[in-house]
């Protein structure tokens, strides 16, 4: 199908090619677009019976909500002492998934990676769809659901209720809200162009009104890219800080605590590591599947499924140093209720999920310092996934063990899901994929103008020309 | 319980109006015909649950709510709603009054709240000499049964006490009595024995016989052997400086009375260099792991039969008896345990106390007053004076077994079952039910639906003891009336009542049989008045002190004799030792919510019992915590759920009676074992000879504390103790226990020394772990029950806990009792981390709690350090009964699902107190005016609230003590709860 272009091998070997085969911009548009447009490839029957499976699981998840708001708190499993438990570890596991996104729209494209290019819209959806299932948890973990607005600065005269800003719950509230903002609005941007392009392939009215609007009349001038690359620009810069933000504060709300465990300084950086360790693991899976099932393997390669491993290997290690460094502060603290804790997280009654969170995060991409470990799906496919069920465990851990046995050996206790705890977290999952699933049928699921611009990397790069752009 | 009843409930006479038109409803033929459509016979009784049985209550309790209003204390006959206006009389004000509850032979005067006319809350009367101003957690706990829906109960629809009177009553020929007998609980009151010698009278050849579960008729033969005649027996636990415990829990359940306890502890509350020297020393010897035991400065197991031959070893070496040789079994352990004993008891002479249980047999009771008056201390700690026995009353349950034989060959023709519930409690190989098959005329006076009324011919409810007049009188002579405060909610009557009723005495009614009684001993001038005084006080001072006690002296042969004729235990097997319940008592409070979820004192068992046993048996017999095994000897079998205590006597299963009722409330029904199904009349405290194995079973016990690990303190200075020695050497050493250096904010922090600073102070030296305060804030605070699956996934909300911890090795341990209510941190964790200020700080230092600001995100509960924060994580009040709602008091919000709870220090009280101060024109609360619930009916005082900003109050002063300490201070929480250190008084030989 296309020319093989002859290159320095050592060239190669640095920069290998991020789009293969060659294509044209129109063969990129064309094979991206139809995709998503019906019109033109019918949208295959396994898709629609995928979407009804996670519809259903979401569907379960309402059941799940509206079970808990009229019962209580009570279906899960909380208890005294445990009064977070698999609702906070969702919110943050959901919190850190969103990570990836931001991470690999922001940071990369500020540090000029430009193969972030074919990854990047995917892993951004993800992270609004992932703040989404996050922000589930905060709302409903709550007693009374039905006042939680109360958490926002919003007038109201009944209680003259204002909010306690010394709370890391307010913190966080303003933080997820304020990265779930920004992260839509840094998306939306970078679609505006590719929104035009389906409008402008569009062959149905609905479809020409909809990206119409959408694509709030781009007509990729010179002037509109110049705006949008600017408008981009500082979006990338605002989203920066946000990403590392976030992610500390969600960790506030343990680090400022009294509790053992919960009560220490590393918590900002050793987050903010584990949600990009997780983020990665979590695009990694989506993209794998996407890969496989739309024939993106010219656009998405094992270039960019390399560099993420890489990135995975190396969160993967700052949280294995965490771990480490958090054992050590207990012994060198001298305080005897950090050494009970630490002691107790590795071999107290939650030593299962502990050695889980140890071998999943720590242990296991371990494998990634090998080239061939890095190349090969099926280990990337599996990595992804014990990955994000190793950090599913650390925020399970880090909340069950410290709660469960802090101070007082008689308000120790254990805690047990129930199953409208499984079915919820399931639920969420529903809803992640679902909106994932809608997200790749109506949307370019690969930023199409953002490919087109490293469609000849290999050629220009090296070194990496900032901020060109080839039409 | 049936609609139809409601016509049969409606009190008798000139009932208040608003009775009527539900009576003429009830008797219309449309109504009746949709009574049976709605209730078929089969359902009417209790087995009518779910909406039909809801609605009834819900009309029940509506009804009753008015009748309520019209309560307080006058006479039934003369009660009027409020409609004009009564004197003096302020709606939604509290009122108190004076009343007394007997249990088990014992009687403790109380106070009881009431608003408007509904009793809400019992507290101790500060006068009676037997209370004191506190009250156990059983008699705070009884005023739920008041509220109990599943009492009132009747045999069939058409049964009503007229029907009992007019159709079965009159009937009946009782001719001389001879096929007569009553069937009593202890009795207690006086006026019930004076109608009680009246009815024998009448009836010359019927009986009385007196029985229930825990009797206190072994201390009574224990004095026959000792004195030749009967005694009553008075303890002064506050004489005593060294104190021999023979199987006594008289800090716990072996006393239903608080006055041990405040006897006891009043030598231990350590404030001065006198105050050491005055410390008391208490040597508990015992099978089970009682509160006393842990409370015990030195304790030694020992299986319950084994205490005789230590009682016989002790008074050897103390030379009260003689030839005879002490034991020598190889167990180093009790050879210097008793020697030491001894030598302890001797030095102390007449200070000292030598104490036995009820539960144990009466040659241990004889060999205890032997020994007391062998020390000198027979008239000083314990005084002994000649009582009375009345012809024809029997108690006990050989009395039982005498009777249960009488009634089996046909010589009972009417048995009259007066309370009590002998078909459950009656030991199993005297087959009291099927006894009772025989007798053709059985009525039984039933506080519930209980086993015997379902057995009996007629069963007629009995009257909860605030529902009517009665009285009770102690040991001492002093007496009590017992006044109701709310018109029997179910129709109940008195024993009195149906006892006047079957006698056919002139005065059929509680009111008249107790004033009448009183009132002829007093001159005929002073009658008015002195019976509204001893109404007023709820106490009548006894007439005169009886001195008696000087000429009684123990015969030390007849006792030696005794001893010698004694038969040699049989031994053998496994020993079950039977001990009431401190929840469900013996089973009449099982259907009591409030006692059924207030964890066992050591076990910290709720809502069940279990076969407890020692951790070298139960590894020895291969069972572990939550196995079944079959407890066999004879015929009978019980199948019981192994709980391993640490600290019992091995080869030894320790059980709780109570438990296991099969005809019982909703509450109550097959909760826990019955134990009474190996009880059996030659084993009735404890026997050996018992097999037990394993069934292959599971259960699941429900404990408030984690097992295992978290039964102990881990190394963390949580809970602080010392003996007097490391004490007076350094008085620093409570703090020096301190793990870690304070940390201190680098920021300048709010100064609280403004105006009134709560503050508390809890005395560990004092506090024996009874959970009078646990009841008494459930009652002030309105703490929902949560139930035994809630309980078991973590969700109790109680306010205070008791915490429980065992120190040294899980054989030879020792336990401490810690009372653990919101520490009401000035830098409290909880505060800052609230996103809504739901919980915020007062100026007066309380940690408050804003019930509706409260979105319930919890995470103040997590960031208590003390877990004390307890959240409604369901409507707890949902499946509350209607009449339930009766119970709260008014001056505390009923929580909605969703928000957090917690201590507030009692805030109701302390702003009651603030308005009456303000509307008083006082300027200040005066010191001690504002009382916490748990410290008010703390028995032993440990508990003391206060101003801390007053350098004279108490609470201040006892905060400057030096065995004073800040749990988890060094969080620099600066929690207003501080604890006094305990202290202990070892004996040195024997090591701490």
């Amino acid at each position: 199908m296309s020319v093989i272009v002859q290159h320095d091998p050592a060239l190669l070997e640095v920069n290998p090619p991020l789009v293969l085969g060659n294509p044209s911009y129109h063969d990129l548009s064309d094979r991206i677009s139809s995709i998503i447009e019906p019109e033109v490839g019918q949208t295959p029957l396994k898709y629609w019976i995928t979407l009804g499976v996670t519809a259903s699981i979401t569907g379960l998840l309402g059941a799940m909500l509206t079970y808990l708001a009229v019962t209580g708190i009570g279906v899960w499993g909380n208890n005294r002492p445990i009064g977070w438990a698999w609702d906070i570890t969702n919110f943050v596991f959901w919190i850190g998934i969103g990570h990836a996104g931001t991470l690999i729209s922001a940071i990369l494209f500020l540090f000029r990676q430009k193969w972030r290019t074919s990854i990047n819209r995917s892993a951004e959806a993800m992270t609004l769809f992932a703040v989404m299932c996050a922000g589930i948890f905060p709302l409903f973990h709550t007693g009374r659901p039905w006042r939680a607005y109360w958490l926002f600065p919003v007038p109201n005269t009944d209680l003259n209720m204002w909010q306690n800003f010394r709370s890391p719950l307010i913190w966080d509230v303003f933080a997820v809200s304020t990265y779930f903002t920004v992260s839509l609005l840094f998306w939306f941007t970078g679609l505006v162009p590719d929104l035009a392009t389906l409008r402008d392939r569009a062959i149905t009215k609905i479809r020409q009104w909809v990206f119409g609007i959408l694509s709030l009349g781009w007509r990729g001038s010179a002037r509109h890219w110049r705006n949008y690359e600017a408008a981009y620009l500082i979006l990338a810069g605002i989203s920066t800080p946000l990403v590392l933000s976030v992610h500390s504060v969600v960790s506030f709300d343990f680090a400022t605590s009294v509790i053992p465990g919960w009560h220490t300084t590393i918590f900002p950086p050793y987050f903010v590591a584990g949600a990009i360790f997780s983020g990665f693991a979590c695009v990694m899976t989506l993209l794998l599947v996407a890969r496989w099932t739309l024939n993106l393997q010219d656009l998405i390669t094992i270039k960019h499924l390399e560099n993420m491993n890489k990135i995975i290997l190396v969160t993967g290690s700052i949280v294995g140093y965490a771990y480490c460094t958090e054992f050590f502060i207990a012994w060198y603290s001298g305080n005897i209720y950090e050494r009970f804790t630490f002691l107790n997280r590795a071999f107290g009654p939650y030593w299962w999920a502990a050695w889980s969170m140890y071998s999943c995060n720590v242990f296991i991409p371990q494998l990634y310092w090998f080239k061939k470990m890095r190349t090969n799906l099926w280990v990337m496919f599996i990595i992804s996934i014990t990955t994000n069920i190793g950090m599913w465990f650390e925020r399970f851990v880090i909340i069950a063990t410290s709660l469960t046995r802090d101070f007082l050996p008689t308000s120790w206790g254990y805690f047990h899901p129930t199953w409208v705890d499984m079915c919820t977290f399931l639920g969420t999952i529903g809803l992640f994929l679902t909106l994932f699933l809608l997200f790749a049928r109506f949307l370019p699921l690969i930023a199409i103008s953002e490919v087109k611009g490293v469609r000849a990397y290999e050629k220009h790069a090296f070194p990496a020309e900032a901020g060109e752009r080839v039409h | 319980m049936s609609l139809t009843n409601i016509t049969s409930l409606r009190p008798s006479g000139t009932g208040p109006k608003y009775w009527r038109s539900l009576d003429e409803l009830a008797n219309t033929p449309q109504f009746r015909e949709w009574m049976k459509k709605e209730f078929p016979e089969s359902v009417t009784e209790l087995e009518m649950d779910g909406s039909s049985r809801r609605t009834v209550l819900k009309l029940m309790a509506a009804s009753f709510g008015l009748a309520g209003l019209t309560a307080c204390s006058r006479p039934v006959e003369h009660i009027f709603p409020i409609a004009k206006g009564v004197e003096d009389y302020i709606p939604g004000h509290a009122y108190f009054y004076s009343t007394v509850m007997s249990l088990a032979g014992q009687a403790a005067g109380l106070l009881v709240e009431t608003h408007d006319g509904r009793p809400t809350k019992i507290e101790g009367n500060p006068d009676h000499p037997f209370s004191r101003g506190a009250a156990t957690a059983l008699a705070q706990g009884s005023l739920l049964n008041l509220y109990d829906p599943d009492r009132g109960w009747m045999k069939s629809p058409e049964a009503s006490w007229r029907a009992f009177e007019d159709g079965f009553l009159k009937t009946m020929s009782l001719g001389d009595g001879s096929g007569l007998r009553f069937l009593s609980e202890t009795v207690s009151s006086p006026s019930l024995s004076a109608l009680r010698s009246e009815t024998l009278k009448k009836f010359p050849k019927a009986k009385w016989v007196e029985y229930e579960s825990f009797q206190r008729v072994n201390g009574r033969l224990g004095g026959e052997i000792a004195f030749g005649s009967p005694v009553s027996i008075q303890t002064n636990f506050d004489k005593a400086k060294v104190i021999l415990g023979l199987d006594s829990d008289f800090l716990g359940l072996d006393w239903t009375t608080p006055l041990p306890t405040k006897q006891f502890s009043s030598r231990r509350r350590v404030e001065s260099e006198e105050d050491i020297e005055k410390m008391n020393r208490l040597y508990s010897v015992e099978s089970q792991f009682s509160i006393t035991g842990a409370n015990a400065d030195h304790r030694l197991r020992l299986a319950s039969s084994e205490v005789k031959q230590f009682a016989i070893d002790v008074a050897t070496m103390l030379g009260a008896l003689q030839g005879l040789n002490v034991l020598n079994n190889g167990n180093d352990r009790r050879s210097q345990f008793l020697a030491a004993v001894v030598k302890d008891l001797k030095a102390a002479g007449p200070e000292a106390l030598v104490i036995t249980s009820p539960r144990q047999p009466p040659i241990v009771h004889a060999l205890a007053f032997l020994m007391n008056q062998t020390l000198g201390s027979l008239g000083n700690t314990i005084t002994i004076s000649k009582a009375t026995a009345e012809d024809r009353v029997e108690a006990g349950v050989d009395a039982l077994k005498a009777l249960t034989g009488e009634m089996s060959s046909g010589q009972v023709t009417t048995l009259v079952i007066l309370g009590g519930n002998p078909a459950y409690t009656a030991p199993a190989d005297l087959q009291f039910g099927a006894a009772m098959s025989k007798v053709a005329n059985s009525i039984h006076l039933t506080a519930d639906g209980n086993e015997t009324a379902a057995a009996v011919k007629w069963a007629v409810p009995e009257a909860h003891f605030l529902e009517c007049w009665s009285d009770a009188a102690t040991g001492t002579g002093a007496a009590a009336i017992q006044q109701p405060v709310i018109e029997p909610i179910f129709g109940g009557r008195t024993a009195a009542e149906l006892v006047a009723m079957i006698a056919g005495s002139k005065d059929t009614k509680a009111h008249d049989i107790v004033k009448n009684y009183w009132t002829a001993q007093w001159p005929a001038a002073e009658r008015d008045k002195t019976w509204r005084k001893v109404l007023n006080d709820g106490v009548i001072p006894p007439k005169q002190a009886k001195e008696e006690g000087a000429k009684l002296t123990v015969d030390a042969k007849r006792i030696a004799a005794a001893v010698t004729a004694e038969p040699k235990a049989a031994g053998g097997g496994i020993e079950v030792t039977f001990v009431p319940s401190s929840s469900a008592w013996d089973g009449r409070y099982a259907n009591n919510g409030w006692m059924q979820e207030t964890p066992d004192p050591m076990t910290k068992l709720v809502w069940g019992n279990a076969a407890l046993i020692s951790v070298a048996t139960a590894k020895a017999k291969g069972v572990e915590d939550g196995d079944m095994v079959a407890l066999q000897r004879g015929g009978l079998k019980l199948e019981a759920a192994v709980l391993t205590q640490p600290g019992l006597a091995d080869n030894t299963v320790v059980i709780s009676l109570g438990y296991g009722r099969v005809r019982c409330g909703r509450v109550g029904k097959d909760v826990g074992f019955n134990a009474n199904l190996i009880r059996t009349s030659d084993a009735f405290w404890f026997g050996s000879g018992f097999e037990m194995t394993k069934t292959g079973g599971k259960y699941v016990h429900v404990t408030t504390h984690e097992r295992g690990q978290a039964e102990h303190m881990n190394g963390r200075p949580i809970y602080r103790e010392a003996t007097i020695e490391e004490y007076k050497k350094n008085p620093k050493v409570i703090d020096e226990m301190n793990e870690l250096p304070s940390l201190h904010s680098v920021y300048p922090e709010r100064v609280y020394d403004q105006g009134y600073q709560w503050g508390m102070s809890i005395d560990l030296g004092a506090c024996t772990g009874c959970n009078a305060c646990v009841v008494a804030c459930q009652a002030e605070n309105n703490t929902p029950i949560v139930g035994k699956d809630q309980v078991r996934r973590g969700r109790e909300m109680h306010w205070i806990r008791m915490d429980r911890y065992y120190v040294g090795s899980e054989d030879e341990p020792r336990a401490v009792e810690q009372p653990l209510p919101c520490m009401q941190c000035e830098n409290a964790p909880c505060e800052n981390v609230c996103p809504v200020q739901a919980t915020s700080h007062s100026e007066e230092g309380l940690n408050d709690m804003v019930y509706n600001r409260c979105v319930g995100t919890r995470y103040c509960a997590n960031n208590c350090p003390f877990k004390v924060r307890h959240f409604n994580f369901l409507n707890f009040h949902k499946e509350d009964p209607q009449l339930m709602a009766m119970v709260f008091n008014p001056d505390v919000t009923v929580r909605m699902r969703g928000v957090m709870e917690k201590c507030t220090y009692c805030v109701q009280r302390i702003e009651e107190v603030r308005i009456k101060t303000r509307a008083e024109g006082r300027r200040a609360i005066r010191e001690g005016e504002i009382q916490t619930a748990c410290q008010q009916t703390c028995p032993a005082e440990a508990i003391v609230f206060g101003n801390i900003n007053d350098p004279q109050s108490r609470v201040s002063k006892l905060k400057k003590q030096e065995r004073n300490y800040a749990m988890l201070a060094e969080l620099d929480l600066k929690p207003r709860t501080t604890y006094l250190a305990r202290l202990r008084n070892p004996n040195p030989e024997l090591g701490a």
